[in-house]
């Protein structure tokens, strides 16, 4: 039994059985080299909420077309470092981030930054399905419409790709004119993924996408996401260990609000180096 | 006594203190319905919407009063809505977490219960007592100031409705904030927006006391804003109180008119809220 695994039989409710995550027992990585170059870079970033500092000196990489899982407990910090890639907190007061985090090298967290314009590049998937109140077609079709003026036969074209990149379009083909609404939560979730893909970002985070989804959406989900690192770079938080292993080539373990260990996903639920990792994925705490 | 059988002796004692209450309710409801629909539509004819108010003796209608009713509420709803819907969309997405929000939603709500008399007055002594006389645009100015804090509330609690995750994720798609209201929150909200509009005019079209003090009463057809102008309630409540019978009936024509008009509304209303819910 895998660690994974073993944390599974400790009450975690999987979505589905997990095909067994690589081979039971591996080496750990003994000289790591940079798979790719780095997309995202977090340097010793600390973020307030208020007075309270919920993250404290992080530093993690998210490789360019490589998928980067983020798990850890409740409240460690993981959506939070999420909503800093794109600066969703700036919507709100009282919020503030302080460190270094680049985008192909240029800070993101520049005051003078085009936020829309950042956003557009960094694209995201929120836990709840959040479906606009407008049809299935202008549900893709209207963030498009943002940055470039198509026709309607290219338009049309673009709808049913970023509809097929998520694989949803066989389901809503013959009823594009419905209301994003009327469709279950697995689909509204495919179709918020087709929007955001739709506008052809760089890279795309997921905020626990699968969690209010039923095993067979997940599953479609997940191996949706497997498809899209060829082309994005790719952040997931999740509270699902299995989800991590299935989807993500590194894994990033968040306690307290502190990065407490970064690598090779198979390495990090083999052998983890540190302790508390080791806790946390063998169900120990969490 | 049991536990039980005391419960259920109290329990049964409330449900018919309800029910009596309620029963009350509707049945000085059903009274006043009754009567209205009584005298109403026997006071009701082709000439009420052809003829204007006549004086006392003679038949006549009420289309210049009916006129002046539509021109004023069109004209109040025109001007209200707009300022109501812009400053709730501050108060609910640009001023969320602003000070000033908190103050004008208290300020809201005060104007929101002020009396209407108190704003006919108020509008008495900005515009009549400047310009001299009275006049149309005096009234649609008074119901206009009605008008704004009902639309103001219901813009904010209904955008307040639209869960911020639609917002998140339309921001999310690089929207620009006049983009993520505009396609995003109005569409979401669009149902109970409508619904506070229908509700404030509703709220108007009913109002006496303010027109009283500003577009007065008119006994001929006008359309000129610049003068007195009549109204469905001034006319009701001038014909309602003398002592002629052809204008007490048409004091009922008109109540009724007014009534099933504010029903028409309501049922609107309803209807479109009902709409939100179901999707």
């Amino acid at each position: 039994m895998t660690d994974a695994e073993a944390f599974n039989a400790n009450g975690q409710t999987a979505p589905e059985p997990a095909p067994a995550p690589a081979a039971p027992v591996r080496p750990a990585p003994v000289a790591h080299t940079p798979p790719a170059p780095e997309k995202m870079t977090v340097r010793n970033l600390d973020f307030y909420y208020g007075d309270h500092k919920a993250l404290k000196s992080v530093c993690v990489p998210l490789y360019d077309r490589h998928v980067t899982a983020f798990i850890g407990p409740s409240g460690c910090g993981k959506s939070t470092l999420l909503r800093v890639l794109n600066r969703m907190y700036d919507l709100y007061p009282g919020q503030r981030a302080e460190g270094d985090v680049l985008l192909d090298g240029a800070n993101v967290l520049d005051p003078r930054l085009d936020l829309n314009a950042l956003r557009a590049k960094v694209g995201m998937v929120f836990q709840k399905p959040t479906p606009f109140p407008m049809s299935i077609y202008e549900n893709i079709a209207f963030g498009v419409r943002l940055y470039e003026k198509l026709g309607k036969a290219d338009m049309d074209e673009r709808v049913e790709k970023a509809l097929r990149g998520a694989a949803i379009w066989e389901e809503v083909k013959d009823k594009l004119g419905a209301s994003g609404l009327s469709l279950s939560g697995g689909q509204q979730q495919r179709i918020c993924i087709a929007r955001t893909v739709a506008i052809q970002p760089e890279v795309i985070l997921f905020d626990e996408p699968c969690s209010a989804l039923d095993p067979i959406s997940t599953a479609k989900v997940e191996e949706l996401i497997d498809e899209l690192r060829h082309n994005y770079t790719i952040a997931i938080v999740t509270h699902n260990m299995q989800q991590a292993v299935r989807v993500s080539q590194y894994t990033a373990f968040m306690y307290l609000g502190e990065m407490v260990e970064f690598g090779e996903t198979n390495g990090i639920f083999t052998i983890p180096r540190e302790r508390r990792t080791q806790d946390y994925i063998t169900g120990r705490f969490g | 006594m049991s536990l039980a059988a005391t419960r259920k002796l109290r329990s049964s004692i409330a449900m018919g203190a309800c029910i009596a209450s309620a029963g009350i309710g509707l049945l000085a409801l059903a009274f006043i319905l009754g009567a209205l629909l009584w005298n109403g539509f026997s006071g009701l004819n082709l000439a009420v919407f052809t003829q204007n108010t006549p004086p006392p003796g003679s038949a006549g209608g009420l289309l210049n009063a009916i006129v002046g009713s539509l021109i004023m509420t069109v004209l109040g709803v025109a001007i209200g809505a707009p300022l109501g819907l812009f400053a709730g969309t501050y108060m609910a997405e640009y001023g969320k977490f602003s000070r000033i929000t908190s103050v004008v939603r208290f300020i809201n709500d005060i104007l929101l219960s002020a009396p209407s008399i108190v704003i006919g007055l108020f509008v008495y002594e900005i515009t009549v007592m400047q310009m001299g006389h009275f006049s149309g645009l005096a009234g649609a100015l008074a119901l206009a100031l009605l008008v704004i804090p009902v639309v103001v509330r219901t813009t904010e609690d209904m955008l307040n409705l639209v869960p911020g995750g639609l917002r998140e994720a339309a921001t999310s798609l690089g929207l620009p904030r006049s983009l993520v209201i505009r396609h995003v929150a109005y569409k979401a909200a669009r149902a109970g927006l409508i619904t506070g509009l229908l509700l404030a005019v509703a709220r108007v079209s009913g109002e006496t006391a303010p027109l009283l003090f500003t577009a007065l009463n008119n006994q001929f057809f006008s359309t000129n804003l610049n003068a007195p102008m009549s109204s469905l309630p001034v006319v009701i409540f001038q014909f309602a109180l003398s002592p002629y019978k052809d204008w007490q009936n048409l004091a009922w024509a008109g109540a009724l008119l007014i009534t099933a008009a504010v029903l028409a509304l309501s049922i609107a209303a309803r209807v479109l809220g009902a709409q939100n819910t179901s999707k």
